[in-house]
């Protein structure tokens, strides 16, 4: 008898499907971008915002909080009055943080999306899943105008989280409400 | 052969399970609130796009590719996600496929696992399949936990739990989790919150659906809102992942289209809260064994099919439904299967592959073929076309029958004035049958018309009547 998988593909081969004309990308490839769009547009989905000069300066929110933190963020990042949480954390541990602070890999301006991958000053993908606060810096070169860009900027092998905005649910009556199992707050730091 | 579970065992044909849900009046009001909303926030999310056209465009052809080198791509799919680490099962139908993950459970001891919401193992009935193998399955997304805690059917492909006002799932929440919550949507997230944390951070075994795998390099997408999807895929050790084998994209940049067309159609938002990929395993981050699990159950005769197949293109994301008129008023229950709505009425029989299965010959008569569905497909698929097709089909399959018959007399009668005439004058006659300007039923072969539909009365006077005796 033959294996589910040679009669899958048998079956399909058997259909004969002609060849397809090659795809026509007609849509926008790029758009307009830029710091204030992505502002404008992660501010959308109720997420905080702030475009920074300074990030220690800014850091100072955190005061008095366990935070978890990547080992390679940039080591001014980890300013004094705050208990910075590093690897390894057990999931109790990251349960029971009150945040945590991460870079990022790329943003999409269209979206007011944030994406991280895993790289550097970003940590495991459980890191910023368990605690109830994301504060994420998103660096002004770091914003792609669109989908299109940012996808093209990552390496699909790792592993990837697209974010936008906090958690959030339409299920009931189909309204939007924010704060469900991921971090119910979301607060972006752009750097200019 | 076992039977498809696409469709739910015992349930009516269409035409009666619309009737009694019509009658339901609480059920309309809540449908037409949410799809309502819906439906103008799609407006809204699609009008800033001004390549939104060729975006569906560029899905359909990226689909119909997908469909034409659908051999390849999945043997390319395989490859890349075995040299990742990952495990590639093969399934024909859908207890070939639920027999594979419950042995992938007990392999691993699981007497419970968390899910993500996923339209493949709802298709396939994996939980029910799991339970009677003594592994107890947590759905995790708010709506798919509103239908499985009310011991309930899923009415929408997004929103399972459409049917349901905030009052009746305070009340099914109240009853099966035994906490106190008010009927505001922040608390009952809230609660639901609380209730399923433990699970994620303690259960071993995550289960998914996908809704894309990339065939060049192995990654898997899953898009979601809550967070419970990346609960499921980030914290256990194991992740099953069950998906159709049509659910592909040739390589990541495709992605560039459906990130867009997606989010759009389905929750009118620029972008979802969260979109996760993944290849395979990744040392030190998530789940370190992944299995993926490839179902064929009817695609493969669906693809047979020129004119159906194009039901195989689709992304679920049930912006046909919200624009549907007949959904509107009958809900998603009485489509009798995972997918009701347009989409459900095209794919549904023909997953089933049955036109002499009396609920799927009903489906593509679920339909006023008035073509909204068709506007809003973010890959194009033209479900008039294929609803008109596929009735063909059931007429062939039901050969010469009594509704055959009463249709060639009709055309008999529609060919001459005359006999018009004539046949007018007998039927001003109905009026006396009529109850509030409706027939309801009519003497054979009247009747295989009026058991599934009300006809409106005939006037007293007809027009040809009233013409010649006033301008004549």
């Amino acid at each position: 008898m033959a294996s589910a998988k040679e009669e899958i593909l048998q079956r399909i081969r058997n259909a004969k499907l002609p060849a397809t004309p090659e795809t026509v990308r007609g849509y926008n490839r790029t758009g307009e971008g830029g710091v204030e769009l992505f502002a404008e547009r992660v501010a959308d989905y109720r997420a905080i915002v702030h475009a920074v000069n300074d990030v220690p300066e800014a850091l100072q929110r955190l005061q008095g909080k366990r935070i978890v933190a990547p080992q390679d963020v940039p080591p001014e990042w980890l300013i004094d009055g705050v208990t910075w949480l590093h690897e390894p954390l057990t999931i109790e541990e990251l349960d029971q943080a009150d945040g945590v602070l991460t870079g990022c890999a790329v943003a999409i301006a269209d979206t007011g999306t944030i994406v991280l991958d895993g790289g550097e000053a970003q940590g495991r993908r459980a890191l910023t899943l368990l605690p109830d606060y994301h504060l994420c810096v998103v660096r002004a070169d770091q914003i792609a105008a669109s989908v299109p860009e940012a996808l093209q900027r990552l390496e699909p092998t790792r592993p990837l989280t697209f974010i936008s905005g906090p958690s959030a649910t339409s299920d009931i009556e189909l309204n939007r409400v924010e704060g469900v199992h991921g971090p119910r707050a979301l607060e972006v730091l752009i750097v200019t | 052969m076992a039977r498809n579970p696409v469709t739910w065992l015992g349930s009516p044909t269409f035409p009666k399970a619309a009737k009694a849900a019509l009658n339901d009046t609480q059920l309309r009001q809540n449908l037409r609130k949410a799809t309502g909303t819906i439906r103008g926030r799609r407006a809204a999310a699609v009008a800033e796009m001004t390549d939104w056209e060729m975006l569906r465009v560029a899905g359909e052809q990226i689909k119909d590719d997908v469909l034409a080198r659908l051999d390849t791509l999945l043997l390319q799919l395989e490859e890349s996600v075995t040299a990742r680490g990952g495990v590639v099962h093969w399934a024909r139908d859908a207890e070939e496929a639920n027999r594979i993950v419950l042995d992938l459970c007990r392999a691993e001891n699981a007497q419970e696992v968390v899910k993500v919401k996923s339209m493949a193992t709802a298709e396939i009935g994996l939980n029910e399949a799991l339970e009677a193998g003594g592994v107890h399955a947590i759905e995790t997304d708010l709506a798919e936990l509103i239908v499985q805690l009310g011991d309930d059917r899923p009415s929408h492909i997004l929103v399972p739990a459409i049917h349901r006002n905030r009052s009746e799932i305070r009340e099914i929440f109240q009853r099966r989790m035994g906490v106190e919550v008010s009927d505001e949507p922040a608390d009952l997230a809230e609660a639901a919150r609380v209730y399923l944390r433990e699970k994620f951070l303690t259960t071993k075994v995550a289960i998914s659906g996908a809704n894309f795998a990339v065939a060049d390099t192995g990654s898997i997408v899953v898009l979601e809102s809550e967070g419970n999807g990346r609960m499921c895929l980030t914290l256990p050790d194991t992740l099953i992942t069950v998906m159709g084998i049509e659910k592909l994209v040739p390589t990541w940049q495709d992605l560039e289209v459906f990130l867009q067309l997606l989010p759009r159609s389905s929750t009118a938002e620029r972008m979802n809260p969260y979109t996760s990929v993944w290849t395979g395993v990744t040392p030190g981050d998530g789940p370190q064994k992944f299995h993926l699990v490839l179902i064929d159950n009817g695609r493969t005769a669906t693809l047979e099919d020129s004119v159906g197949r194009q039901a195989l293109r689709c992304i679920r994301c049930s912006a046909c439904l919200n624009v549907c008129p007949v959904y509107e008023r009958t809900g998603g229950q009485s489509y009798g299967s995972v997918y009701p709505g347009p989409i459900g009425a095209i794919l549904t029989p023909q997953l089933v592959g049955d036109m002499h299965d009396p609920l799927a010959a009903s489906l593509p008569y679920a339909s006023s073929l008035c073509g909204a569905c068709f506007e809003v497909c973010p890959v194009r698929i033209d479900i008039p076309s294929v609803l008109t097709h596929l009735r063909a089909e059931v007429v062939e399959a039901k050969g010469r029958t009594a509704e055959s018959v009463a249709m060639a007399a009709a055309a008999w009668m529609f060919a001459s004035a005359s006999r018009y005439e004539k046949a007018q004058k007998a039927g001003s006659l109905a009026r006396f049958l009529a109850k509030d300007g409706k027939i309801t039923s009519l003497p054979w072969p009247g009747s295989k018309w009026t058991s599934s539909r009300d006809v409106p009365a005939p006037p007293a006077e007809s027009f040809r009547t009233w013409w010649r005796k006033n301008r004549g």
